[in-house]
């Protein structure tokens, strides 16, 4: 006879019971998964951000343009070794729900300075010569089934008016960055500024960020100081971070909602506690005269305690690991369903090292006082009959 | 009074009250009282005479308010819970008006169980439960669960579980109480047995006329006092 | 029928049972009762910003007014049109604005977020009466000075009053703290309309806010407004154009509220299913005793469901008790539509509570149902022999 046996046995005696119970974990578990992925998919962007790379933005406020002459003064400062710069379109395809993020780049150092961007050399080509042309993310050709040859029309918002562009090329990312963002367009910049020298000129020969290519991670900071330096007292003050940084800007904007998502994700585990808790408190409960016999026959509180503990915690393994199971499965329906609002969607590695985390704190929390009271039992009254 | 040998339950000045809400119940009061080693004593009385509380005394399983209570050689009264615990795995075996089995366990695992907390191997626990089972003539029913055995097999099962560590004293609470004419007989018969083969001391607390008849000697209590047998 | 205080002795004779049940449904109500409350702050806050009397024009297409602009041009000819309402001085009461974004620094944390800047002349404070000042005097015209919303002054570094802010190449004193009753604008900072524009080097205004004269006209001027060739604006209600700006945070909002009430829900089910099956299964034997008395089954029926409904009623007390002492927590987070820091707070409305306590209801009826029709479907004779 062994332990996990007899364990397992008391588990089965009340199948409604325990099947419910463990159905209650799966849910749980499940649901703190997600919500964990959720958080993940935020900083998702930042995940993807090189240590060598800088961003320069206009010091008020990404709302507001930089000259794009400044190029050569940033290729100028030393530790540089290459310059792009991008602007944010924030076009409408066909419906406002249609949502992707499109960038106008300068396109020759926009692929030197991203390497991590894999194009056959065909498409590459095609995309360096059409000025009219775009490069998209598999997933965003698999959302609308654009393929290349394809013309995409937008409508403007920062920039109005109807703009369209051809597919030459579809990406993706090569190297570790599996989780990057393949739902991004990027077009020729020089295409949108010959249309704003003509229809809006004042808006013309302006870009949204500079990116540049620093070579080490340590001198990142000496550059980015660097850069700010050369535009102080400018008509366009600067402010350079690392890409990483400049991610987590956009991450911080909605800290707060996910500090709620984060609250919720364990307010789950509360929940799911207190239902295997009461679980417990019931099974022991009905058990008393059986532990009052064991203790009579001269086993110690320890022992009785442990076979409470490791009934619960068999429960929760049990429903925490179909729970961990599930969560992947569900995570990629679930995906589908938000991808416009987070275009990357996977489940972190760690997540399920949480799940089992929170799995066994249910078991033994849940146990803790059945155990106590078991444990405690007074064996003259334990053996009287209820009622 | 003891008959011969040495005594293996010594009881002086014992008295028992409960507590029930705000009122406290005198139970026992000042129990002078011994049990000779090998005796089969059957202990009666009405409803309310204490003599389950005495039971429970003897056992190890409640605490006296006064007295002293000397079983196999060591006075109880003043060990500690753990002590306690260690001494009536050795010294105790008990058999329940209601068996108390763990019905999750074969009626093998349930003999085995007083076992566990001993030091033997495996083997050794596997050879003892089957001479065990096979002394209440249920070697054939080993596997089986408490669900699936009648009353007077459960109760017998039972008793294999009580003599498996081959205890000093044998404690049995109504023994017969859940039982039918013929089972009842059966038990006794074996209880009987026992106590002549093995030489266990067995206390049996009964309100049955019929089932003390079947133990050597009778006492009674009344109003938590003993009477002359 | 068996009486109400049957049902409710008999959870109050199991009292942890009832806890832990009640408990796990309180956690479930106040997560459905604080998202809530979150959007109904979300929307208290915009529907005291801007006023069903203004209306206000931004260009085709804007969601926000940082990407709208309103050239000098087109601002003037708004100003003729006859329908507009005179200010105080007999002249049409218009505020021309520029409304921009600008990064700061959060008080503590130091993480960046977009502030709305706001520029504007006298007409624009005549238009918003429901500010007042509650520190300070407001910016005088022509002045590097500034007023900050109360949110913002308590917030973000460097702009409470007496302190300083650096943007645009200068620096702006804030000379006053003002209070917009709740509302978008108190998470805004205001200063004269030229200053700012000329600091931001910005040619075009963002928006023309104004009062007609007769608010039923608008259908019709709008129509007319953005079928004219010469204008490329859109006229909208102020109080609609805010609130459509936050469509997408509410929504969001909304679902990811909902989303999670109906998962934790089936949590707290399955909590309050395991213990009314417990209560039916220890009480076979009162079961049997009140049919054999002459109770029908659907009293018995009736006796669990109440006592299912109580334990939901008891849940739904504890959650929305626990949710309302968030009604004076403040959150804030950035806008998607206007890429805006936006505070607002939680908001307990008698409606909330009355659905937070349905929600709870209705789950401790799912819960109960099940054993119920167990309890009430007993054969008198098997129960009475459980005894």
């Amino acid at each position: 006879m062994n332990f996990l046996s007899i364990v397992l046995r008391n588990a089965l005696r009340h199948r409604l019971r325990t099947g419910l119970t463990v159905l209650g974990l799966v849910i749980a578990t499940v649901a703190f998964g997600l919500l964990q992925t959720v958080i993940h998919a935020w900083y998702a962007g930042a995940d993807v951000a090189s240590s060598t790379r800088v961003v320069t933005r206009n010091a008020i406020s990404l709302a507001f343009f930089l000259p794009v002459s400044y190029r050569n003064k940033i290729r100028a400062v030393e530790g540089v070794r290459g310059v792009t710069y991008s602007v944010w379109f924030g076009a409408i395809y066909k419906d406002r729900k249609n949502f992707f993020p499109q960038f106008a780049v300068d396109v020759p150092t926009f692929l030197q300075l991203y390497p991590e961007i894999s194009l056959p050399e065909d498409q590459r080509a095609a995309f360096l010569r059409d000025r009219r042309g775009a490069i998209i993310g598999t997933q965003l050709a698999e959302t609308y089934g654009f393929k290349v040859g394809d013309v995409i029309p937008l409508q403007g918002t920062i920039f109005p008016g109807n703009w369209e562009f051809v597919v030459r090329g579809i990406f993706q990312y090569r190297g570790a960055n599996v989780t990057a963002d393949l739902s991004n367009m990027y077009f020729h910049w020089d295409y949108l500024n010959e249309s704003l020298k003509k229809t809006v000129p004042r808006r013309a020969d302006q870009v949204g960020v500079f990116i540049s290519e620093v070579g080490r991670p340590d001198a990142v900071g000496a550059v980015a100081a660097a850069i700010d330096q050369e535009f102080r007292n400018s008509l366009a003050e600067t402010l350079t971070e690392s890409e990483k940084a400049f991610q987590l800007g956009f991450v911080s904007m909605s800290e707060q909602i996910i500090l709620v998502i984060r609250i919720v994700s364990f307010v789950v585990i509360f929940i799911i506690m207190a239902v295997m808790a009461n679980t417990m408190a019931m099974a022991a409960r009905e058990r008393m005269a059986e532990y009052a016999t064991l203790k009579a026959m001269g086993f110690g509180p320890g022992f009785l305690g442990g076979l409470i503990a490791g009934e619960s915690l068999a429960i929760a393994f049990i429903g925490g690991g179909l729970g961990i199971a599930l969560t992947w499965p569900t995570a990629l329906a679930f995906g589908d369903l938000v991808s416009r609002l987070f275009p990357i969607f996977r489940i972190p590695a760690d997540t399920w090292l949480w799940q089992l985390g929170c799995a066994v704190v249910v078991g033994i929390a849940a146990a803790i006082v059945p155990s106590l009271r078991a444990g405690s039992v007074n064996i003259v009254d334990g053996l009287r009959r209820i009622g | 009074m003891a008959k011969g040998g040495d005594n293996v339950v010594e009881i002086r000045n014992l008295s028992k009250s409960y507590r029930r809400g705000a009122q406290v119940v005198p139970v026992l009061h000042d129990i002078n009282f011994d049990i000779a080693s090998g005796e089969f004593l059957a202990l009666m009385g009405p409803s309310g005479s204490g003599k389950s509380t005495l039971l429970n005394l003897i056992a190890g399983i409640d605490k006296p308010d006064r007295g002293t209570l000397r079983v196999a050689g060591e006075d109880i009264t003043r060990m500690g819970e753990a002590e306690l615990a260690d001494w009536r795995a050795a010294n105790v075996g008990f058999i329940f008006q209601f068996y108390n089995l763990m019905p999750v366990l074969s009626a093998f695992e349930n003999v085995e169980l007083p076992l566990l907390l001993t030091g033997l191997s495996r083997a050794e626990r596997r050879q003892r439960v089957e001479l065990a089972l096979g002394l209440v003539g249920l070697s054939d029913r080993m596997e089986h669960y408490p669900s699936e055995l009648s009353g007077g097999q459960q109760q017998r099962v039972a008793i294999a579980r009580a003599v498996i560590t081959d205890p000093t004293i044998l404690v049995a609470d109504e023994p017969t109480g859940d039982l039918d004419r013929q089972s009842a007989s059966d038990v006794l018969g074996l209880m009987d047995r026992l106590n002549r083969e093995l030489g266990t001391t067995i206390i049996m607390v009964t309100h049955d006329p019929h089932s003390a008849e079947r133990a050597h000697v009778i006492r009674h209590l009344d109003k938590g006092e003993l009477t002359a047998s | 029928m068996v009486p109400l205080s049957y049902s409710a002795r008999n959870l109050a004779n199991r009292r942890l049972t009832t806890l832990l049940t009640a408990g796990g449904m309180a956690l479930v109500v106040f997560v459905f009762t604080a998202v809530q409350m979150l959007d109904a702050g979300l929307k208290k806050t915009l529907v005291a910003t801007g006023s069903p009397e203004n209306v206000m024009a931004t260009r085709k297409g804007a969601e926000s007014e940082v990407v709208s602009g309103v050239d000098r041009q087109q601002a003037n000819l708004l100003e003729t049109l006859p329908e507009l309402a005179p200010g105080p001085d007999g002249r049409p009461l218009v505020s021309k604005e520029t409304v921009t974004l600008v990064n700061l620094r959060k008080r503590g944390s130091d993480r960046p977020s977009n502030v709305v800047v706001r520029g504007m002349a006298g007409e624009g404070l005549v238009l918003r009466p429901e500010v007042r000042l509650v520190a300070g005097r407001m910016f005088q015209p022509g002045a590097s000075e500034i007023v900050a919303g109360a949110r913002i002054a308590e917030r973000f570094t460097g702009a409470g009053l007496g302190e300083r802010l650096r943007f645009g190449g200068r620096e702006w004193r804030v000379v006053g703290v003002f209070d917009a009753g709740g509302s978008g604008y108190d998470s805004e900072i205001w200063g004269d309309v030229d200053q700012l524009m000329q600091a931001f080097r910005r040619p075009v205004f963002s928006s023309v806010i104004a009062r007609l004269q007769d608010p039923a006209a608008l259908p019709r001027l709008k129509e007319a407004l953005e079928s004219d060739p010469r204008l490329t604006v859109q006229l909208k209600r102020e109080d609609q154009f805010y609130a459509d700006q936050s469509q997408a945070l509410s929504n969001f909002i909304g679902y990811l509220g909902l989303t999670l009430s109906v998962i934790f829900s089936l949590g707290a089910m399955i909590g309050a299913m395991i213990t009314m099956y417990a209560s039916v299964a220890n009480r076979t034997a009162e079961i049997g005793t009140l049919r054999a008395l002459g109770f029908r089954r659907r009293s018995i029926l009736g006796a669990f469901l109440a006592e299912a409904l109580l334990l939901g009623g008891l849940g739904g007390v504890l959650g929305i008790a626990t949710a309302s002492l968030m009604h004076f927590l403040t959150f804030s987070t950035t806008n998607f539509q206007s890429f805006a820091d936006l505070s607002f707070s939680f908001t307990l409305t008698p409606l909330i509570a009355l659905k937070a306590m349905a929600f709870a209801l209705v789950m401790g009826f799912i819960g109960g149902v099940l054993p119920a029709a167990r309890a009430a479907r007993l054969n008198i004779v098997d129960a009475l022999r459980a005894a």
